[in-house]
């Protein structure tokens, strides 16, 4: 019980974490400087959030863990994350259909979590909601202005939605210590696909086209896609080469 | 228990200041939850300090705790915690009236309940004005969202409901 509260707890935070590192790559790439800024501060968010996570896992876990060695010190097979937050930012549509589909997520999933026994788990997911909110509705606002924008901004999100789909289908998979702690993730699936939905309809985006397609599973128990392993390349790099360094 | 000492801190508090919106001590801010002394520092001097942050990711924090134990260890306490509490989440009803009109009169536009979604029409702290257009709903840091008056031209930020 306490090994599948850990493991989710670290399936939470690995995911905030692996995306707040992919978006965080846009740090003075933005496309204007304003939207530069507002996805940086959504990684800080995201950042932020794993760090209460992995304060809570090292709690957990006991012994000599901290927040940084679980961020820091795992490999591949013990990161948890959803394959979703790893992949590629690509173009800018890429990013926003991403951030948009697990923002999407991530609320529900909070909404959840907020009413849950484990009152550390409720708290962190209570004060969270409030900044996945903006999330959304950022997000959200830019898949209107790119869908219904011009002919070219319409494809290229077309094109992210069939690139990216494929990564939703495991959310809602329950895994072993999801069902361990009575977790039952399908039932974010209504709620989710209903918001995901309704702004694709205003934005003249369709979901037909993804609508039978294969679900890429294996991100919640370690199995990744061969990115997590350059992702953590750059995000561990000084504490390997310079172990317990600091500044 | 140790009315006066307590006292003394709570008034620390007014005196330091967000690093990155240096117009606001942690009192106006309403991040500091608890103080407890539980020895002087005439005795032992022991003291447990709760703070919170507004934005989960907010950078600010670990400089905000340092510079509190700094300054309790300056009154005089040997044994100083700091405490970081995730709930309640923080909250811009939080904020004391005296900070918001800090903020104001900063060039920030304070939080307002009718613009709990920042929007067009936040009043421009420079001018007045409420022919304002909502830039972005991200400003300079987490808690603020970027505007422009329309009026006088000039930008500014809004810290947002929270």
């Amino acid at each position: 019980m306490q090994q599948a509260l850990l493991d989710y707890t670290l399936y939470l935070a690995d995911s905030a974490l692996i995306l707040g590192q992919r978006n965080s790559a846009w740090c003075g790439h933005g496309p204007i400087l304003e939207q530069d800024i507002a996805i940086t501060n959504i990684t800080l968010d995201l950042i932020g959030q794993s760090r209460s996570l992995y304060q809570y896992a090292a709690q957990l876990k006991g012994g000599d863990a901290t927040e940084d060695s679980l961020a820091y010190l795992r490999n591949e097979r013990e990161y948890k994350n959803c394959l979703l937050a790893e992949r590629p930012n690509g173009d800018w549509g890429q990013t926003i259909l991403r951030q948009f589909l697990f923002s999407c997520f991530q609320r529900e999933l909070y909404i959840q979590l907020a009413k849950e026994k484990d009152s550390t788990l409720a708290a962190i997911a209570t004060k969270s909601l409030k900044e996945v909110n903006y999330h959304c509705r950022w997000s959200g606002e830019w898949i209107l202005r790119l869908g219904d924008g011009t002919t070219e901004s319409h494809t290229r999100l077309v094109a992210a939605l069939e690139n990216l789909w494929p990564y939703t289908g495991e959310l809602f998979k329950g895994v072993e210590y999801e069902l361990a702690l009575g977790i039952d993730p399908s039932a974010l699936y209504t709620p989710w696909y209903s918001a995901v939905q309704s702004t694709f309809e205003e934005a003249t985006l369709s979901l037909a086209p993804v609508a039978s397609c294969f679900m890429q599973l294996g991100g919640k128990t370690g199995i990744h896609t061969e990115e997590l392993g350059y992702i953590l390349a750059d995000l561990q790099y000084m504490q390997r080469a310079y172990p317990g360094c600091d500044w | 228990m140790h009315t006066e000492a307590t006292q003394a801190c709570w008034q620390l508090m007014d005196e330091i200041h967000d690093p990155e919106i240096p117009v606001l001590s942690l009192n106006d801010l309403g991040i500091v939850r608890a103080i407890e002394v539980k020895s002087p520092p005439t005795d032992a001097g022991i003291i447990e300090v709760t703070i919170t942050a507004t934005y989960s990711g907010c950078p600010a924090m670990d400089w905000i705790a340092n510079t509190i134990k700094m300054e309790l260890k300056a009154m005089g306490y040997q044994s100083i915690t700091v405490n970081h509490s995730i709930s309640p989440a923080w909250t811009t009803d939080w904020m004391s009236e005296q900070g918001k009109e800090k903020l104001k009169a900063y060039g920030i536009a304070p939080p307002e309940k009718r613009f709990a979604i920042p929007a067009d029409g936040i009043p421009c702290p420079q001018c007045k004005s409420e022919h304002t257009r909502l830039l972005s709903e991200f400003g300079s840091t987490s808690c603020k969202a970027l505007l422009q008056c329309q009026d006088c031209g000039e930008p500014f930020d809004y810290f947002k409901c929270h």
